[in-house]
């Protein structure tokens, strides 16, 4: 894992997710200890159920560990304030929009929101973070269209958008590629692989596209019943983690193409 | 960046200023233009227009733009077209404090009671009703982090006054019921240049708190937890956009009545014209739309010429009711 000298954005120690409720604490997964590296595409999956959304949760700080700490950029993530975390790190979420009036430019304009005076004007700085944000990500074409105009390839390209003018150095994804066609989701994937490459972020998505992950990711966060172990997609084959994944009565992993297979 | 908004609105302006004459042109008594001219700009000295027509039109703008910008900061925070700005049962509240005065004033008997339904009683009790509403609304709020469970929780406050309304009306007399009734109808009439200057600063305020809050309304177009993601602290603004709705629909009920209809219309109609969800452009169409409707209704209620007056609550839902139907079907979707 040391191979590469690279600035550590995200870093957990002894991370432990769960909910607490007045009766009990429910812990959904611990000990995790994970780095994300700058730069670098990191895929996170595992089983349904499996915690992937607890600890996405709990690292945009939506809900709170139970125990450990997490650092981003070596300072403890309660450390900040809404808005210098906005500064640091930007979200693409499952949920559907509130408005879907909005149009494409006003949208992704919205991303600048943590940068912006009192009654949100943009200045000329703002604009060209803007529009590098869309040319990055290949949408000049929808500039204006209405979000409602659009189909679900076009606006997670649109909400990657918004989340690249927010201008982090953390961008995380929660399953981005789900509702999307084959074609789509490589095209997301790889769009993200492209853009950790030019922009030098750091992109962490959840994703149940195992297959393609193994492909494009730099780092792979895999969650199992017992561990969460992070590594590189290639020694993660060789550590037959994958084989772990999944109940065996059904797919198993063929470890010469990366990919599952349904059992006969 | 985004379209020009410039032409539509020096366009709105020209209406405004053309119904607010009109509106004060009109009236039981005939008076010239000139004479209206004259007194506007203080060459002349006509007891109706200064006394009545102009406190009256002036309300008119104050209530009707109150009332839409309260109804879309509604619609904009708890996600949902249905929302007013009595939603949070203020008008419950206010309708309340007003039915214990005069409904209730035959409990207390007397002297009392011819004190108690006085004018200023009535802006009183209404204020004290609303505010309690208010109160309990931002006291739930702070405990509550599902900003729709605040939506449910202000309905079944507005249900409970209710239900004390019905059984105070069940033991009334029937005088009593009457004129709770004609509370109920609004009036814009009534009130003279002193309550106009409290109600103004009020309302001031409440635009003020308004103004503040429309990066954080934008923003929550995303939906709250984008909303968060961006450095907006959600429970602070949530506060402020609660408080700033109590008290321009609060304070509008105290003064003219629980006028029903164009809170929940007027931001309807204005996003159908205008075409966009952003903030700052529809708080200004709002005010504009809200005002000029609101002065085509009175204008209407006073029945030109004539000495009677019609209720505006009728009014408004009668001119509005249409125009929303006709926006939807002639754009065949709803813009929200």
């Amino acid at each position: 894992m040391t191979s590469r000298n690279k600035h550590i954005i995200l870093k957990t120690k002894g991370l432990s997710i769960g909910y607490t409720s007045k009766k009990a604490i429910a812990v959904i997964a611990e000990h995790i200890n994970i780095e994300l590296k700058q730069g670098e595409l990191i895929g996170l999956v595992g089983a349904n159920g499996i915690g992937k959304s607890t600890l996405l949760r709990t690292i945009t700080t939506i809900q709170q560990p139970l125990d450990g700490e997490i650092d981003l950029n070596g300072k403890p993530l309660q450390s900040y304030s809404g808005v210098a975390l906005a500064k640091a790190m930007s979200l693409v979420l499952t949920e559907q929009l509130m408005s879907k009036n909005l149009s494409v430019l006003e949208l992704i304009a919205l991303g600048r929101q943590p940068y912006t005076n009192w009654v949100g004007n943009l200045t000329e700085d703002d604009i060209s973070i803007i529009n590098t944000a869309i040319e990055q990500t290949n949408i000049s074409d929808l500039k204006h269209r209405k979000c409602f105009e659009l189909s679900d390839g076009q606006l997670q390209k649109v909400m990657i958008a918004r989340a690249l003018a927010q201008d982090t150095d953390l961008i995380i994804l929660d399953e981005p590629t789900t509702h999307l066609d084959m074609y789509h989701k490589a095209y997301i994937l790889k769009l993200l692989q492209q853009l950790a490459k030019e922009t030098n972020k750091t992109i962490l998505f959840s994703s149940h596209e195992i297959d393609l992950a193994i492909q494009l990711c730099d780092t792979m966060v895999v969650m199992t019943n017992d561990t969460v172990i992070s590594d590189t997609p290639c020694n993660l084959i060789e550590q037959g983690v994958f084989e772990t994944l999944f109940p065996e009565d059904l797919i198993g992993f063929d470890q010469k193409t990366g990919s599952f297979r349904v059992k006969k | 960046m985004s379209k020009n908004y410039t032409y539509s609105f020096i366009i709105l302006a020209l209406i405004l200023v053309l119904c607010f004459l009109t509106n004060i042109s009109l009236g039981s008594v005939s008076i010239p233009i000139s004479e209206i001219f004259d007194s506007l700009f203080g060459a002349s000295d006509n007891y109706i227009i200064q006394n009545y027509r102009l406190p009256k039109a002036l309300t008119a703008i104050l209530v009707g733009s109150g009332l839409g910008i309260s109804g879309l900061l509604m619609q904009t925070l708890f996600r949902n077209p249905l929302a007013g700005p009595f939603v949070l049962g203020i008008s419950s509240g206010a309708s309340l404090g007003v039915a214990l005065v005069i409904l209730g004033s035959g409990l207390f008997g007397g002297v009392l009671a011819t004190f108690l339904i006085s004018k200023w009683s009535i802006v009183i009790a209404a204020s004290l009703g609303s505010f309690l509403v208010l109160l309990a609304v931002l006291l739930v709020s702070s405990k509550v982090r599902d900003t729709m469970a605040i939506l449910i929780i202000g309905l079944m406050f507005g249900s409970i006054t209710a239900a004390v309304v019905s059984v105070l009306a069940y033991f009334s007399s029937a005088e009593q019921l009457q004129q709770y009734i004609f509370w109920g109808f609004g009036s814009l009439g009534n009130l003279s240049w002193h309550e106009l200057l409290i109600f103004f600063c009020i309302y001031s305020f409440g635009i003020v708190l308004t103004i503040v809050s429309i990066k954080a309304l934008n923003t929550l177009l995303l939906g709250e937890n984008y909303a968060k993601s961006l450095g907006i602290n959600i429970k602070k603004s949530r506060y402020i956009i609660i408080l700033a709705t109590s008290l321009l629909a609060g304070t509008i009920t105290a003064f003219a009545g629980p006028i029903a209809f164009i809170g929940l219309a007027i931001p309807h109609i204005t996003r159908q014209v205008f075409n966009t969800s952003n903030h700052k452009v529809l708080l200004p169409a709002v005010f504009l739309f809200g005002a000029i409707i609101m002065l085509i209704c009175d204008s209407i209620a006073q029945l030109p010429t004539s000495d009677y007056t019609l209720p505006i609550n009728a009014i408004t839902s009668l001119i509005g009711a249409p125009v929303v139907v006709w926006l939807l079907v002639r754009q065949r979707k709803m813009v929200f």
